[in-house]
C-alpha cells in the first residue's frame, strides 16, 4: 500500500520526509560541515572546490553556488542545513526565508511587521486567493 | 519526592537570542516582545526550580542525517551551547541533572517509549533561548543560568514526527517518572518551538493567528482533545515548522489535566518569521 502523504498539495511547500532526506543526504551533510570555522573559511576561499568533495549532484552544487534556496530544497535540502550555508554569507534566518518569496528583503520584513502572510487562499494547491 | 509544579510554553525563534545577544532587545521592533516575558522573568526569580526538564528540538546542530533519534533525554552533566553557523551564543554552559535525567530514561523506556540516551551533545537555540527569556542573560560575575536543566531533544526536522497523540502520552509518562524519584526536587517541565511559522518555499512567512490563539486555548482547557489534531492540521494551518508545536502537548501532558493556573498568557507577531507564543501554568499544590 504507498504511503499517504497529504501534505503534497499544500502550497510553496516542500515536506522534509525521508524521500526528500534521501535524496537530499549529500547535500545537507555538506550544509552540516559549515558548523566549523575552518570549513567556512574553505568554502569562501574557493566553493567550486569545496563542493566537489562532496558527493553531490551537478545540479545540487549549481543550486548552492546561485544561492538558489528553492532549487537547493526541490534537490532535497531542508531549510535548517541550508542555514549554514546562509549563516557563512553572514545572512538572517528571515533574510533566507525571504529570498524563497519572490519578494524583496524590505517587501518580505513589513509583511513580516504587517502580521505575516495570511492563511487564506494559501491552504491548497489551485485554492482561489 | 520529586513534584512538577509548573509549566512553561515558549516559542525559541534564533532571532531572539541573537538581539539579546547583540544588545537590540531595547530596539521598538523588539521591545513589545521583550516586554511580555518581563512578568514572566520576575515569576521566574520567585519560582525557580531545582531542575527543568527542557523539551527543544535541535536544529540540524548535535544531530546531523547521520543519526535522527525520535526522542533524546540528555544525561550528561553538562551541554555546550552549539555553533550553528555564527559562532556559539555566549550564554553559559548548561549543567544537566544526570541522576533525575537516568531515572526517566529508567522509567519511561520501560513505559514502552523508545528514548536514545545522549551522553555528550551540544545544545542549540532551541534550548537556550527559552532559558534565556525567562532567566534573562546572566551576569558576567556569577556567569551561570540558575538550575539544573534536562535537554530532551524531539525531531521535528524530517518527517514524520511523532504524533500529538504520542507526545501527550509521552508526557504522561514522563510526569509519572518525575514523582516516582526519590529526592523532593522542584521541577519544572517546559515546552518549547512554534507557534505558526513557515522557514521555506514560497509559502514562507505564513501567520496563523487564529490557529495560535486556539491552540493556547486548547493546550490549557482540552489538551487530551487536542492531542488528536493530524500533523497535516499543523503543516496547511501554522506552516511547514509550525509543527513544533506538537513539542508543548509532551510538557501539557507531564501537567494535571485540569485545575491549572493560568500565571501568564501573551501572543505577539513576528518575531523574524515567527509568531510567538508563551503561557505559564501552575500545577494545583
Amino acid at each position: 500500500m504507498p504511503l499517504d502523504k497529504p501534505y503534497k498539495d499544500i502550497p510553496g511547500t516542500t515536506i522534509f520526509d525521508a524521500e526528500q532526506s534521501r535524496k537530499g543526504y549529500h547535500l545537507n551533510q555538506f550544509c552540516m560541515s559549515l558548523m566549523k570555522a575552518d570549513n567556512r573559511a574553505r568554502f569562501k576561499a574557493d566553493e567550486r572546490a569545496y563542493l566537489d568533495q562532496w558527493p553531490m549532484t551537478e545540479e545540487q552544487k549549481q543550486a548552492v553556488l546561485a544561492r538558489d534556496l528553492n532549487r537547493c530544497i526541490a534537490n532535497g535540502g531542508n531549510i535548517y542545513f541550508l542555514a549554514k550555508i546562509g549563516a557563512t554569507d553572514g545572512k538572517s534566518f528571515q533574510q533566507m526565508a525571504g529570498s524563497m518569496t519572490g519578494m524583496s528583503e524590505e517587501e518580505y520584513r513589513d509583511m513580516m511587521i504587517a502580521g505575516g502572510r495570511s492563511i487564506e487562499g494559501n491552504r491548497h494547491l489551485g485554492e482561489k486567493k | 519526592m520529586a513534584r512538577i509544579s509548573a509549566g512553561v510554553y515558549t516559542s525559541h525563534v534564533p532571532a531572539i537570542g541573537a538581539a539579546l545577544d547583540l544588545g537590540k532587545s531595547h530596539e521598538p521592533y523588539w521591545q513589545p516582545l521583550f516586554r511580555g516575558y518581563d512578568s514572566s522573568k520576575e515569576w521566574f526569580a520567585r519560582n525557580t526550580p531545582d531542575v527543568i526538564f527542557l523539551v527543544y528540538n535541535d536544529h540540524a546542530n548535535a544531530f546531523s542525517l547521520e543519526m535522527i533519534p525520535t526522542f533524546a533525554i540528555g544525561c550528561a552533566a553538562e551541554f555546550m551551547p552549539a555553533d550553528e553557523g555564527w559562532g556559539p551564543r555566549p550564554v553559559p554552559r548548561v549543567v544537566g541533572h544526570p541522576e533525575l535525567a537516568a531515572h526517566i530514561a529508567h522509567s519511561v523506556i520501560q513505559d514502552d517509549f523508545d528514548l536514545t540516551i545522549v551522553n555528550k551533545m551540544d545544545v542549540d537555540h532551541g534550548l537556550t533561548v527559552p532559558l534565556s527569556l525567562m532567566c534573562g542573560q546572566p551576569p558576567v560575575d556569577k556567569f551561570a543560568w540558575p538550575c539544573a536543566v534536562i535537554p530532551f531533544a524531539v525531531n521535528v526536522v524530517q518527517y514524520p514526527v511523532p504524533s500529538g497523540r504520542r507526545c501527550h502520552n509521552l508526557g504522561k509518562a514522563i510526569r509519572k517518572a518525575i514523582e516516582s524519584y526519590d529526592e523532593p526536587l522542584n521541577v519544572q517541565v517546559w515546552g518549547t518551538g512554534g507557534m505558526s511559522h513557515q522557514l521555506q518555499g514560497p509559502r514562507a512567512g505564513l501567520i496563523n493567528s487564529v490557529f495560535d490563539q486556539n491552540f493556547l486555548d486548547r493546550l490549557i482547557a482540552d489538551p487530551a482533545g487536542l492531542a488528536n489534531m493530524p500533523h497535516i492540521d499543523y503543516v496547511r494551518e501554522a506552516g511547514s515548522e509550525g509543527i513544533e508545536l506538537v513539542m508543548w502537548l509532551i510538557a501539557r501532558g507531564a501537567m494535571s489535566e485540569k485545575g491549572l493556573k493560568v500565571v501568564r498568557r501573551f501572543y505577539h507577531v513576528p518575531a523574524s518569521n515567527t509568531a510567538v507564543g508563551h503561557l505559564i501554568l501552575e500545577n494545583p499544590s
